[in-house]
């Protein structure tokens, strides 16, 4: 898929040298180094989204410039792992989990932001081949099911993450600026779930993708909820003992502070 | 004010969870119950995982446990014996429960069989708790009503291994009290809760204890059974979360000590009253829960689980 893109490459030095003044003026020199081979350039406001106790979603900006007319779309997609999803059904006149399909690869977050809708952009091919849109996102399940069963749990999945806020139900807007330089805004929630994630930007242009950047995006917990989910995770036994004294303190505190009163 | 915690993974207001502390802790003290059968239902209804509501409200349920017993051993309400009798029973009974849920877990079931025993559970003993109550309260209004006797004996009083518990002036089998507290302990092993709605009717109707005692005497021992259930659920699966347990600890023990001083108030049978409305409102809830059809069929679990 990259080496596609790759030779297409056109060799107009000046225009690449503007747009990686331009680029380095925005990223203070960041992917400077990376520019001159790309016709797509684009970066995000901050690397790393800090959780930290205060901490109630963020919203991230992605903005980079391209080496001519084209349209922009923007991946996001989460850490990915198995996700479970059960079927109920009335079992004596109680709803009661039936059934149930496990799906591998799930992403834990996934959100597109197109400059133009993507029907207009690009034919069902290159979506499937660039999974582009949730209904081209590949979701492998380890059941075997007939087809639209199957896609009666897939969206199952996809709608449980929509309720959740961590696939999108909208597609996002990637806004241009003049001809080359575009910007949007993605929005993560306080639930966002830690770890690596991946966000892809594409250059489309005659109905095909000419040039894609991967820029890495780190979710982490900071500071004290760090500390308290290490704690718990690494030293689980005395983490318990520590919860449970400091129980035991904060009722005889508070037992004898209202004891004056 | 918004709040993130680190081992749910979401972010609450911090006001809302205080509230809840404080309304569950006052229940607490008021009634001598842990208030674990409010607070499960109440985390999960605002987004938290069940498991870590579970072992979560297990933790702030040794706070407000210790805080309540303070206020009731000041007070002379704790029969230590009777308690310490109790707690051999509920250490069986934990390990018990602990067994059951496992067999449970391997039948994909558990879900609906904690909902099931808390229908169970609390509807049975909040409409029985609410029958009685009533008619507490009618025979008060009508003076003209025979006085019962001070205990009915029925076979259970003639089990082997007499004891004799002097504050609760009672001179019955030991096997009692630990039956009592092998249930509650399975309880908090299944259901997550102190099992003190269960505790302090058993208590009052099959060991006709002085109800003044009964409350104080439950809480003693659901300080040793929650504090067991938050080890565990630290140590195995890590669903104890020290920040949502704060905020609901600080409002469960402040909560603790205006019911402890409203339930002195309160008429035995009152208390009663009131504690059986909010437990038959509890079940009713639960059981339209499990057998109105949901918003969607289908349910999502990430992780291996």
């Amino acid at each position: 898929m990259m080496a596609g893109v790759m030779k297409r490459r056109p060799t107009r030095r000046m225009l690449i040298q503007g747009a990686a003044a331009l680029a380095g003026l925005l990223l203070g020199g960041t992917v400077a180094a990376t520019v001159w081979a790309q016709q797509l350039v684009a970066d995000l406001s901050s690397h790393l989204i800090a959780i930290t106790t205060g901490f109630t979603g963020t919203e991230v900006v992605l903005f980079g410039t391209t080496d001519g007319p084209g349209d922009v779309a923007i991946v996001v997609t989460g850490p990915r792992g198995p996700a479970t999803v059960r079927r109920k059904q009335r079992v004596a006149g109680m709803w009661m989990n039936t059934d149930s399909v496990r799906f591998e690869q799930v992403p834990s977050f996934y959100t597109v932001a197109v400059s133009r809708p993507l029907d207009q952009l690009v034919g069902r091919p290159v979506l499937e081949r660039q999974q582009l849109g949730l209904p081209q996102l590949q979701l492998p399940a380890d059941a075997t099911l007939p087809p639209d069963e199957l896609a009666a749990y897939r969206s199952a999945l996809i709608r449980n993450k929509q309720r959740q806020g961590l696939y999108a139900i909208s597609m996002g807007q990637v806004a241009f600026l003049g001809e080359r330089l575009f910007r949007t805004n993605i929005y993560f929630p306080a639930n966002v779930p830690t770890g690596l994630y991946n966000v892809e930007a594409l250059l489309i242009r005659d109905g095909d993708v000419v040039s894609a950047q991967t820029t890495p995006l780190v979710v982490s917990k900071i500071g004290f909820s760090a500390e308290v989910s290490d704690f718990a995770r690494n030293r689980p036994v005395i983490y318990g003992v520590a919860a449970v004294v400091g129980a035991i303190a904060a009722g005889w505190a508070a037992g004898a502070a209202f004891r004056r009163i | 004010m918004q709040v993130y915690l680190p081992i749910a993974e979401m972010s609450v207001n911090a006001l809302l969870v205080l509230g809840m502390g404080w309304l569950v802790g006052f229940l607490s003290g008021m009634f001598g119950v842990g208030g674990g059968f409010l607070m499960t239902p109440l985390l999960i209804f605002i987004g938290v995982p069940p498991a870590i509501a579970v072992g979560t409200q297990a933790n702030q349920l040794v706070a407000a446990s210790v805080s309540g017993v303070l206020a009731h051993w000041r007070r002379g309400n704790v029969d230590v014996k009777l308690g310490v009798v109790m707690l051999g029973g509920g250490v069986v009974g934990t390990a018990v429960g602990v067994w059951i849920f496992g067999i449970l877990q391997r039948l994909g079931q558990i879900d609906i069989a904690i909902t099931l025993s808390y229908v169970f559970f609390l509807g049975t003993i909040g409409g029985m708790m609410l029958v009685e109550s009533s008619r507490a309260i009618l025979r008060r209004r009508a003076p003209t009503a025979k006085r019962g006797k001070l205990h009915r004996h029925i076979w259970l009083h003639g089990l082997p291994f007499k004891m004799r518990f002097q504050r609760s002036k009672l001179y019955i089998s030991a096997l009692l009290p630990a039956g009592i507290g092998a249930i509650g302990g399975m309880l908090v092993a299944i259901m997550g809760i102190g099992g003190g709605f269960l505790l302090v009717p058993a208590m009052i109707y099959l060991l006709n204890m002085p109800a003044g005692l009964v409350a104080g005497t439950s809480l003693f021992q659901i300080i040793f059974t929650t504090a067991a259930a938050t080890l565990l659920q630290a140590a195995t699966n890590q669903t104890v979360d020290a920040m949502l347990a704060l905020l609901l600890l600080i409002g469960g023990v402040i909560g603790a000590q205006f019911g402890t001083k409203a339930g002195s108030r309160l008429r035995g049978e009152t208390a009663r009253l009131a504690l059986a409305t909010i437990v038959v409102a509890v079940a009713l809830k639960l059981a339209w829960d499990l057998f109105s059809r949901p918003d969607d069929l289908f349910t999502l679990t990430t992780g291996l689980r």
